[in-house]
């Protein structure tokens, strides 16, 4: 398979008032079209600053960033992001969030009818036709989230990148987000990555999970090929002595090879 | 008819307020029923009850001042008390808007007079003060530059600026004009830009995904994102406005209220001047409300 997004030698460094800090140093990794990755990481180790690095809101300092073959220059709508809350524009409708994106990206090419007939379908995607006018303020915290995912599905990103997308959320809604995510994913075949601090998270919804070690100097520890058919379902998983051997190599890099001293 | 079935539901209406009060395990054991408490207590009733509840305080402060007043009116020989000032009032609005020359009109124009140089005083601080206020939040050294003028300037006496404003433009209206300006002119820049520097990095960063042009990111980002800070200095403005206009016009003259005040201290008309201060307090009340209702409709659930 083709790689498609490259990072090589990557390091990244902060101006605090304290000094220089160096969040990530030599950081390498390759993620192909249509691959779900996930980063996992104890909190602060960096997991953000790569997924900004891939997003192009930060240039890295050293190394460099490659997606389809180019470098990355700036952020762009052909890299999604899903922001960790998901920032929508409170005083837009759901709908009017979702088509200030998809007007940018197809607005020179396609009429007013196609572009609204895009909202109603990236929408729908998520089950939240029915929240079409109301303002983010006045629906819940995991519609929040979903719209977020819509608003970035609705770009036709060639990757999508997460933020700990359902980290805000109650363990029930995270459950049917996650669930909703499979399905999306297998159906559009997207380019994912995502991070989070969830191990059942990672498990379920990647192709491959990338574990950091702990900052300073942050980079990629191992990384963990997961072989579980598609489409996976969550209920038959939690007797699957696969998916336990995949979730216990991942705490066992967290908690025995990399626990983060008490803070 | 209409006014039977009203006098009803006021009855009813104290009756079921005090068996509220006395026995709230009951209205408890309501709230798991709902369909009992259709059964006991009239829609009207749970209109009315709040009702009395929101405005009988008010009521009784404004009482309590009005008792004040005559108290002190009774025991000082100066002071008219309510009942004399009402009278007044009465012939005072009865015609408002009489002219008889220059310096005899109606209160009503007298007040026009003065909201209209706020308005203009207030129109052209706000135009000078928010777009200022937007460069100063979005770049860090203009806004270096410009602190210690704004330091400088801001505690300044809004009266002291009138000296220099009779001198520059040779006439009372302007320069009470210029002092409006002066002294509101600084709530609106500094909460402005206040407001652009909080304007959170994750909008400015879907602006960047988007690669929205610098238009799009004011007209969808900045502009909406500042704008209950904008309102926020827009009060605050009006509120100095509407306090340094009737000093000013004390000092230059002309048709207003400041002056209209000074004109009836010189006739001795007392009465007068009590109604004029609950002219300027209802003025400036009215304006503040009309401020906080355009900022909740702007607020978009952000609590401001
Ligand atoms: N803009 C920034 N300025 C200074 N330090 C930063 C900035 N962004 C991140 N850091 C630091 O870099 C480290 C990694 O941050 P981050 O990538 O957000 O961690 P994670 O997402 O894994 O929790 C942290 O120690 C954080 O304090
Ligand atoms: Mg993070």
């Amino acid at each position: 398979m083709e790689k498609f997004v490259e990072l090589q030698g990557v390091g990244k460094s902060f101006d605090s008032r304290k000094g220089r800090f160096v969040a990530l140093r030599d950081v390498n990794l390759t993620i192909r079209q249509g691959e779900f990755v996930s980063l996992i990481g104890h909190s602060g180790c960096g997991k953000s600053t790569v997924l900004n690095i891939v997003a192009g809101l930060y240039d890295p300092d050293a190394g460099i960033a490659l997606c389809g073959g180019r470098e990355i220059d700036g952020p762009g709508p052909e890299r999604a992001v899903v922001f960790q809350n998901h920032s929508l524009l409170p005083w837009l409708t759901c709908y009017g969030n979702i088509y200030l994106a998809v007007e940018k990206v197809f607005g020179q090419r396609e009429n007013k009818a196609q572009l609204k007939a895009r909202c109603e379908a990236a929408l729908a995607l998520v089950n939240l036709s029915h929240a079409s006018d109301k303002y983010p303020h006045e629906v819940s915290g995991g519609m929040k989230q979903r719209v977020g995912i819509a608003r970035a599905l609705a770009m036709e990103p060639k990757v999508l990148l997460m933020d700990e997308p359902f980290g805000a959320l109650d363990a029930l809604t995270r459950a049917n987000l996650q669930d909703e995510l499979v399905k999306i994913v297998e159906a559009t075949q997207a380019t994912v990555v995502m991070v989070t601090h969830d191990v059942d998270e990672a498990v379920l919804l990647s192709d491959r999970i990338v574990m950091m070690t702990n900052g300073p100097a942050a980079t990629v520890g191992e990384i963990l090929e997961v072989a579980l058919p598609r489409p996976r379902e969550r209920l038959a998983l939690a007797n699957d002595s696969a998916y336990h051997g995949y979730r216990s190599a991942v705490l066992e890099f967290l908690y025995q090879k990399h626990l983060r001293p008490a803070a | 008819m209409q006014a039977i079935k009203h006098e009803a539901s006021v009855v009813s209406g104290t009756e079921s307020k005090t068996v509220e009060q006395t026995l709230p395990a009951r209205t408890a054991s309501k709230r798991r029923f709902p369909s009992l408490e259709s059964a006991d207590t009239s829609p009207a009733v749970r209109l009315l009850v709040p009702a009395i509840k929101t405005v009988v305080p008010p009521l009784l402060g404004l009482a309590l001042l009005v008792l004040v007043w005559a108290v002190v009116a009774k025991s000082r020989g100066g002071l008219p008390g309510p009942l004399s000032t009402w009278e007044s009032a009465k012939l005072l609005f009865a015609d408002p808007f009489y002219r008889n020359g220059p310096n005899d009109q109606g209160v009503g124009w007298n007040i026009l007079n003065s909201l209209g140089r706020v308005g203009i005083g207030f129109g052209l601080a706000a135009l000078v003060g928010i777009p200022a206020g937007f460069i100063l939040g979005r770049f860090a050294f203009v806004s270096a530059m410009f602190a210690p003028v704004i330091s400088l300037l801001r505690p300044v006496s809004p009266l002291a600026w009138l000296p220099i404003g009779l001198l520059v433009f040779k006439a009372a209206s302007p320069a009470s004009i210029w002092v409006i300006f002066i002294s509101s002119v600084w709530p609106m820049i500094l909460n402005t830009a206040a407001g652009v520097r909080a304007v959170p990095q994750d909008y400015l960063n879907v602006a960047r995904v988007l690669r929205l042009s610098e238009f799009k990111v004011f007209t969808t980002i900045l502009f909406p994102s500042v704008l209950p800070h904008v309102l926020t200095g827009v009060r605050l403005s009006i509120g100095v406005a509407w306090l340094v206009i009737v000093a000013a016009e004390m000092l230059t003259g002309g048709v207003g209220i400041g002056f209209w005040v000074w004109d009836e201290w010189n006739n001795l008309n007392v009465e007068h001047i009590i109604i004029a201060i609950f002219i300027v307090g209802l003025v400036g009340l009215l304006l503040e409300q009309v401020l906080i209702l355009l900022a909740r409709r702007f607020s978009f659930g952000q609590g401001v």
